[in-house]
């Protein structure tokens, strides 16, 4: 194992990186017009005094001082590109760098109400990831607007929405299964539905008789994610689209997990009539601390008419967009989040047919060697791209700190909640034999370690074990709060 | 062949690792049943890294290179050389959200400190970090008046000028819940305020307005609208940007109780409209907050450490009751304008905002004086933007301007809107011989 120890840049006195503000801030007044305003005061303000602000304050500092901030900061944190980052539901793959160079095209930086027949490649390039995505998916038509995956999913559940109400069904239930993302229950709940959720089976997977006993005509929409949160394939998806479409309701694709499939099986044929594709997981676009992402989503033929507009489409002078006859309107201000987009793109481009076929072929064995070199339970299988592994009596949290010490991050732990401590572990395709030996023997190690040992971990962090009770009990947001101590 | 140039495996370690999984194959490792498996091809044929890249700027170069006279809520400005740099270090870039905070302090004082810049700029007490843009954050501020108001009224009030696109977006997140979307009307570019004032009644929740205004104007009676919001207990929403909040009048001053608006008006290139929304509203709303919060503790060794907060709130936790379905959103575009506000400091941002008043003046009155142009059409003070009056059909005049190299607005029959930054203030003159020629 890796003998960790990561960047502590530390004042001596409580602080570690001190905060911009201080290091220098300065208040600057403002006010006083001349030239056009009033006369009183210096004649630098273009304004009157009613229509600004006093002053404003905010940390001053040179460029050199600013880099050294950035800097440090940037030294005590860690990215895919410092070590494994094995977070199930999350796909963190190495993002290879050329796709940065291409989203810095500057001909790609255009306003968005510039007029369709100036920005033909802008849209010539949308037009081609649309068609790449549906194909991958086996979805007829793909909006690119939503700009992250939960925005993709309250577009789909939008669509299905306006579908329901333009053929007069009244339906108010969304079904998603217990070990789906949160994520799903809440957009379900933003578009007006009923939450009904779904508990899973014995086997892991959808349980048949709860579903039968669930699923009617208020059924609007079942969300399903396949594999599921513990990377399952949901084997009886015929069955599954089967009686929600016999009962009038469509079948909606959660992509967190389309790493597993990719030239695999496609949402298409499985039956689903709307997926969202997380493009960042699945495409390798970087997560940037959080975002941003993208979350196009697809639909089938007769879907295609709701999607958010504007759409982009081939005519015969070129490329353009149009407004779908019965869209939903719109998901983002403009056209979503373009650089992620293109990111997106060229790294489809990159891998190709046989490439994206690979990228699942890796990342499943990744998962499946990894899972078989660890002293843990694993409850259920066979599983694909990840695994929920359970510390069993030790907490998930407390060994997944430890695992911090030995320089790697630790998996998502306690979740989903049908496995007990659960680590959700998802290595991907990218990481070599030698590291996930190397993971393997961090899970291993921490997993045998005493209570008091975990429960002080970690210590070759920047920060030791963080105090998040009085983060939430007594809310410092600001410097400003911190100032008024 | 084989597959992906990002996976590290040699044939004989993937048949090692095989063996040690029990399989034959890969195929094998596939739990699939035959009825749903796909074995034919997408038709994508894989290129190298210089083909792409190309193949990407050929594509892009068709775009018409025209100097942009553009903003309506989306703008361009000069981003320093530093910002680039220090935020494409890939330990920013590669980085997930902070679940582990003690491996993640370098981002997370990154987003306390974009906070803590929002919080000076407007006043307000709590800002989150980060949302998609400024036409969503104004969609959840409707939902944050709808649940802090839940016990009266149902409409959110709006300018009559609203841009689609946020229109749009507001009026589906609120598609689930019992609010209903108004307009008020607007004058002269700013908010009507007497027509306001009938409209405002117990059933408001929210009156939206914005500094500056779509059409470029600096809002003269902010103060009046928050009382009229505060007299029928709706709560107060302005819309703006980062820039305009350095000179402006301060949102807390004019008694808003929700900021929202476009945070990527600094520190990101024009990318066809990608944003970062600014969401700050008053400590009294802090648990109806969406979206993430960092907030400041103590680690073991008693330092100052920071971490992801007041998690209660958010769809991982409490699912279909959470405060949004927001999770992942923009966090490294909030780094970058944090960067870019640092870069610039109090003096250059003030700076700056001033300038984008000046700006526009002179370029309106440049053009004014072209006889059979009018500018600028609303007779108030502006922010980086105009709308011009020509006695031509506005569409033909922003085509004839585009085939002399210059993309402008069409707002109206014969009313166009230009906008003017830094980074165009170059091209004016250019501009202005362009107008005179088929303007009038």
């Amino acid at each position: 194992m890796t003998d960790y120890d990561q960047a502590r840049w530390q004042t001596g006195d409580g602080r570690y990186e001190p905060l911009l503000s201080e290091k220098d801030t300065t208040r600057v007044e403002i006010g006083g017009a001349g030239d056009g305003g009033d006369e009183s005061g210096d004649d630098d303000s273009p304004l009157p005094d009613e229509l600004t602000r006093d002053s404003l304050e905010l940390p001053a500092l040179s460029e050199p001082e600013l880099a050294r901030h950035y800097t440090r900061l940037s030294q005590m944190n860690y990215g895919v590109e410092s070590g494994p980052y094995p977070l199930g539901s999350c796909t963190m793959k190495y993002n290879p760098s050329f796709t940065e160079d291409v989203a810095a095209d500057p001909n790609g930086a255009v306003h968005p109400d510039r007029d369709d027949a100036t920005v033909e490649g802008s849209l010539e390039l949308q037009y081609r990831l649309q068609d790449y995505l549906g194909r991958i998916g086996g979805m007829d038509a793909v909006t690119l607007q939503p700009p992250a995956g939960a925005a993709g999913e309250l577009t789909g559940i939008l669509i299905a929405k306006a579908y329901h109400e333009a053929h007069g069904n009244d339906r108010s239930e969304v079904i998603i299964p217990a070990s789906a993302h949160g994520t799903n229950f809440a957009s379900a709940a933003m578009a007006g539905y009923d939450v009904v959720e779904l508990p899973s089976g014995d086997d892991g997977r959808v349980d048949l008789d709860a579903l039968d006993a669930a699923v009617g005509e208020d059924t609007a929409a079942l969300m399903l994610t396949n594999p599921n949160t513990v990377g399952l394939f949901e084997r009886d998806i015929e069955t599954i689209a089967e009686m929600v479409h016999d009962a009038g309701g469509l079948l909606y694709y959660d992509g967190a997990n389309l790493n597993a499939l990719l030239g695999r099986a496609r949402p298409g044929d499985m039956g689903f009539d709307i997926m969202h594709y997380n493009v960042h997981k699945t495409f390798a676009t970087p997560h940037g601390g959080g975002g941003p992402g993208a979350g196009p989503v697809g639909v089938v033929a007769e879907l295609a008419d709701y999607l958010p507009r504007p759409h982009v489409r081939e005519s015969d002078a070129g490329y353009e967009l149009y407004d779908p006859e019965s869209s939903i309107g719109k998901l983002h201000g403009f056209h979503g989040n373009w650089l992620v987009l293109v990111k997106a793109y060229a790294y489809i481009a990159r891998l190709g047919d046989a490439g994206l076929r690979d990228a699942s072929a890796k990342a499943v064995l990744n998962a499946n060697y990894l899972g078989s070199q660890l002293d843990y339970d694993i409850p259920y299988g066979p599983f694909h791209h990840e695994f929920a592994a359970s510390t069993g009596e030790q907490d998930a949290a407390d060994v997944a700190k430890r695992m911090l010490d030995y320089g790697v991050h630790p998996p998502t732990t306690k979740w989903p909640e049908m496995v007990p401590e659960a680590m959700l572990t998802e290595p991907t395709e990218v990481e070599s034999r030698e590291t996930l030996d190397d993971l393997a023997r961090a899970f291993n190690a921490a997993a045998g370690e005493d209570d008091a040992t975990l429960a002080d971990a970690p210590h070759a962090t920047t920060a030791r074990r963080i105090d998040q009770v009085s983060a939430a009990r007594t809310p410092r947001l600001s410097w400003r709060a911190l100032d008024d101590e | 062949m084989s597959g992906t140039p990002f996976a590290p495996h040699t044939p004989a370690e993937t048949r090692a690792m095989l063996d040690e999984v029990g399989a034959e194959s890969e195929a094998d490792l596939f739990d699939i049943p035959d009825g749903v498996g796909f074995d034919g091809v997408f038709d994508i044929a894989p290129r190298t890294e210089r083909e792409i890249r190309h193949e990407v700027a050929e594509m892009l170069s068709r775009n018409d290179d025209l100097v942009e006279f553009m903003g309506r809520g989306h703008y361009d400005h000069y981003v320093p050389s530093p910002v680039d740099h220090l935020a494409d270090r890939s330990e920013f870039l590669t980085s997930y959200t902070q679940y582990q905070p003690e491996i993640t302090q370098g981002f997370l004082q990154v987003l306390f400190e974009y906070q803590s810049m929002l919080v000076e700029l407007t006043g307000l007490g709590v800002a989150n970090c980060s949302m998609y843009d400024s036409a969503t954050a104004l969609a959840e501020a409707a939902r944050l008046a709808d649940r802090v108001r839940s016990a009266s009224g149902s409409t959110v009030l709006v300018p009559d000028s609203l841009r689609d696109g946020k229109r749009a977006v507001l009026d589906n997140y609120v598609t689930g819940s019992d609010l209903t979307v108004a307009e008020y009307p607007t004058s002269e570019g700013t908010a009507d305020v007497d027509a306001l004032a009938d409209l405002a009644d117990a059933e408001t929740v929210l009156v939206y307005a914005e500094n500056p205004t779509v059409r470029g104007c600096i809002e003269e009676r902010l103060t009046d609208i928050g009382a009229l919001a505060d007299e029928n207990e709706a709560l107060f929403c302005l819309g703006t940007d980062l820039l305009a909040l350095s000179l402006l009048q301060e949102p807390a001053s004019v008694g808003a109780d929700v900021v929202v608006g476009s945070a990527g008006a600094l520190g990101m290139p024009t990318s066809y409209g990608m944003g970062l929304g600014i969401f700050a509203t008053r400590e009294d709303y802090l648990r109806q907050v969406p979206g993430r919060l960092v907030g400041a503790s103590e680690d073991g060794r008693g330092n100052r450490a920071y971490t992801l907060t007041l998690q209660t709130r958010e769809q991982h936790i409490r699912k279909e009751r959470a405060t949004s379905n927001i999770c992942t959103n923009q966090a490294w575009v909030a780094l970058r304008t944090a960067m870019h506000v640092a870069h610039l400091g109090p003096d250059g941002m003030v700076d700056l905002a001033e300038d984008c008043v000046r700006y526009a003046r002179d370029l309106a009155h440049r053009i004014d004086e072209v006889g059979g142009l009018q500018a600028p059409v609303d007779d108030r003070h502006h922010f980086r933007e105009f709308v011009v009056s020509t006695d031509q059909p506005a569409p033909a005049v922003a085509g004839d301007l585009a085939e002399e190299g210059y993309a402008v607005h069409v707002v109206g029959e014969h009313e166009i809107q230009l906008c003017v930054t830094e980074t165009n203030v170059g091209a004016v003159d250019g501009l202005v011989a362009a107008l005179a020629e088929v303007g009038p």
